[in-house]
C-alpha cells in the first residue's frame, strides 16, 4: 500500500520523578533520542505534533531543538494526547502532506492523586465538592462490580500489580524499579476498595517521541522500520460507564475501548489471536484485567485463569505491559500512551534486553484510555 | 429534616419524603442531574424513586484534593453506584453501613444527610428491613 506509514525512531527519558528537569526538556531530550534512533536530523522533520497535559505547549521546544521552520501543532486532548499526536503524525504522511513526521508526548505532574476541575468536564461544583469527583474512585467502582459479575478475586488484583514491578525491575526507563511480593501489595493499605496502594500507578513525569515516516523514506533511509498498522482513537458511546459520571444509563451500553479496539483490527486486518505482545491501560491492577477483555483478548472472567497460569506474563501466550506498565512507570498524561507504543517498538525490533518476548514478536498492540472516557489503540507490525 | 441548607439547589425535591431530581431527555434516558445551560432546555425533570439497589460501591479513605470541601479532621466515607429500577444509575454516598455490609444488588433507600455543620446532602443508606 502507498499509504503505508512507519515509526523509525524511537525515544524516551526516563519515567518517574526528575528533579531539576522540566517536562518539556524532557521532551526535548526524547525527541533527540528518536532523531537519533532514525539516524536523521531535526530538520529532516517536516511536521510535528505534540503536547502535555500539565507541563506546556510542545511547540516551543523548537528553541532548543532548532528554528527550522517547521509546522508543529500543539496537542491537548488530555490522556489522549499522544495518540492524538500519533494519529495525526500518521494521517499527515499517509495523506501525502509529507515523509516524515514527529509525534511527542511529555508531562511533569506533582506528587498525590490528580484533581480535577468539575467545570472542566461540564460539572457541577458539588460533585467536587462533596468528595465524588476522583478518578480512583471510578477505576475502583468499575473493577468492584466486574469482581462481583465475573469472580475476579483480589488475588487476581495483586498478581497483576506483582508483574509489572517485576517486568518494571528489567526495564531501563520504568520508574519502580524494585519488585514488590504479593502478600506486600495485598496488604497494603486501602486507597479505594478494593484497590491498595500498590495497585494504582502514581501521577509522574516522563517524555517519549515517535519519528515517523513514508515508505518511500524507509527505503531511501534504510531504516530499522515498524509499520503502523493501525490507529483508531474513539469517544465514548451512548450508555457507557466512564470515568467522572454522576449517572449512568440503566440501559447499558458500549465502551470507548470496544470501539475503538474492533476498529484498529479491521483497519489492520487482523484479530486479537494475531497479537503477539500487548501494553494495555493498567491505571491500577483492575483496570489492565477489565480491558484484557475490552480489547478482545479473553472473556470476562477468564482472566482469573490468565494471571494464575501467567499467560500475560514475558514468556506467557500473550504478554501484557512488558515495560511495567502505568504501575510501575507511572502516568505523565501526555507521555503515557506514546511509552506504549515506544514499548512495542523496541519489542518488534527486538530490543528488549532482559525483558524481550522471546521468538520474534510481529504484532504488538497498545491501547491507551483517560477522562473523560475515550480510548486509543495503535497496532504495529514487523 | 435537616435545617442545614442544601449543597446545591435542585438535586432534590422539597417534600416530606424528599427525592432525587433526574431529568429526561427526549429519547426517554434519564440522567442525574438535571443538566445546565442550553441543555436544561431539551429535558424534562422528573422526581426519582426512593427505592434502588446497590450496583457498585467503595471507600474513600484518603482525604481528597480540592475542590473537596468536607468537615475537617476528613472522616472516612462510603461511595456508590445505586439503580433505581427503570430509571437511572446515580451516584451517591452511601451512609449508615460499613463496607463489609455492602453487597452488589443489596436494596437501598434515599436519604438526605449532614454534609457539614451547615449543608446537606443526599445519600443512600441499606434499606431498613421492615
Amino acid at each position: 500500500m502507498s499509504d503505508d506509514v512507519y515509526i523509525i525512531g524511537a525515544g524516551i527519558h526516563p519515567f518517574g520523578r526528575t528533579d531539576g528537569r522540566s517536562g518539556r526538556d524532557q521532551g526535548v531530550y526524547a525527541v533527540r533520542e528518536a532523531l537519533g534512533d532514525a539516524g536523521i536530523e531535526w530538520r529532516d522533520v517536516e511536521f510535528a505534533y505534540g503536547g502535555s497535559a500539565a507541563a506546556g505547549s510542545a511547540d516551543i521546544m523548537v528553541n532548543e531543538l532548532g528554528l527550522t521552520g517547521v509546522p508543529f501543532i500543539n496537542v491537548a486532548n488530555g490522556c489522549a494526547t499522544g495518540g492524538s499526536a500519533l494519529t495525526a503524525a500518521r494521517n499527515a504522511i499517509a495523506a501525502g502532506a509529507c515523509d516524515i513526521a514527529l509525534a511527542v508526548g511529555f508531562d511533569k505532574h506533582p506528587r498525590g492523586a490528580f484533581n480535577a476541575k468539575p467545570s472542566d468536564y461540564g460539572l457541577p461544583s458539588w460533585y467536587g465538592e462533596t468528595g465524588m469527583m476522583l478518578t480512583t474512585q471510578f477505576f475502583a467502582l468499575k473493577i468492584q462490580r466486574y469482581m462481583a459479575l465475573h469472580g475476579i478475586s483480589r488475588r487476581t488484583l495483586g498478581l497483576v500489580a506483582e508483574k509489572a514491578f517485576r517486568n518494571g525491575t528489567l526495564c531501563d526507563h520504568a520508574w519502580r524499579r524494585s519488585p514488590v511480593d504479593l502478600d506486600t501489595i495485598l496488604n497494603a493499605p486501602m486507597v479505594n476498595d478494593p484497590l491498595t496502594k500498590y495497585m494504582f500507578c502514581s501521577p509522574a513525569e516522563g517524555a517519549v517521541a515517535l519519528v515517523l515516516a513514508s515508505g518511500r523514506k524507509v527505503r531511501e533511509l534504510g531504516a530499522d522500520a515498524v509499520r503502523i498498522a493501525s490507529v483508531a482513537f474513539r469517544t465514548r458511546p451512548e450508555g457507557s460507564f466512564e470515568v467522572f459520571a454522576p449517572s449512568i444509563s440503566v440501559h447499558g451500553g458500549g465502551k470507548p475501548t470496544q470501539i475503538a479496539s474492533k476498529a484498529a483490527f479491521e483497519m489492520a486486518g487482523i484479530g486479537p489471536e494475531d497479537v503477539s505482545v500487548a501494553q494495555l491501560q493498567d491505571t491500577e491492577s483492575g483496570a489492565e484485567i477489565m480491558h484484557m477483555a475490552e480489547n478482545g483478548f479473553c472473556a470476562d472472567g477468564e482472566q482469573e485463569q490468565w494471571l494464575a497460569e501467567g499467560w500475560s506474563e514475558i514468556g506467557g501466550r500473550l504478554p501484557v505491559n512488558t515495560d511495567g506498565g502505568c504501575l510501575a512507570c507511572g502516568e505523565p498524561i501526555g507521555a503515557s500512551g506514546l511509552r506504549q507504543v515506544y514499548e512495542n517498538t523496541v519489542q518488534l525490533r527486538g530490543r528488549g534486553g532482559e525483558r524481550q518476548v522471546p521468538n520474534d514478536p510481529k504484532v504488538g498492540y497498545s491501547h491507551v484510555y483517560g477522562a473523560p472516557g475515550l480510548s486509543a489503540v495503535a497496532i504495529l507490525e514487523r | 429534616m435537616s435545617a442545614r441548607a442544601p449543597i446545591a439547589p435542585g438535586l432534590w425535591t422539597d417534600e416530606a419524603e424528599p427525592r432525587l431530581i433526574g431529568a429526561r431527555r427526549a429519547d426517554g434516558e434519564i440522567v442525574f442531574p438535571v443538566p445546565g445551560g442550553d441543555a436544561a432546555a431539551l429535558v424534562e425533570p422528573v422526581a426519582l424513586s426512593r427505592k434502588g439497589t446497590l450496583w457498585s460501591w467503595t471507600t474513600q479513605g484518603f482525604e481528597p484534593k480540592e475542590p473537596y470541601s468536607g468537615p475537617q479532621p476528613f472522616q472516612p466515607f462510603l461511595i456508590g453506584y445505586v439503580e433505581l429500577p427503570g430509571e437511572v444509575i446515580v451516584e451517591t454516598r452511601i451512609v449508615d453501613a460499613t463496607a463489609a455490609d455492602l453487597v452488589i444488588g443489596m436494596p437501598m433507600e434515599f436519604a438526605v444527610v449532614p454534609f457539614d455543620d451547615a449543608r446537606a446532602t443526599y445519600a443512600f443508606r441499606p434499606e431498613r428491613q421492615p
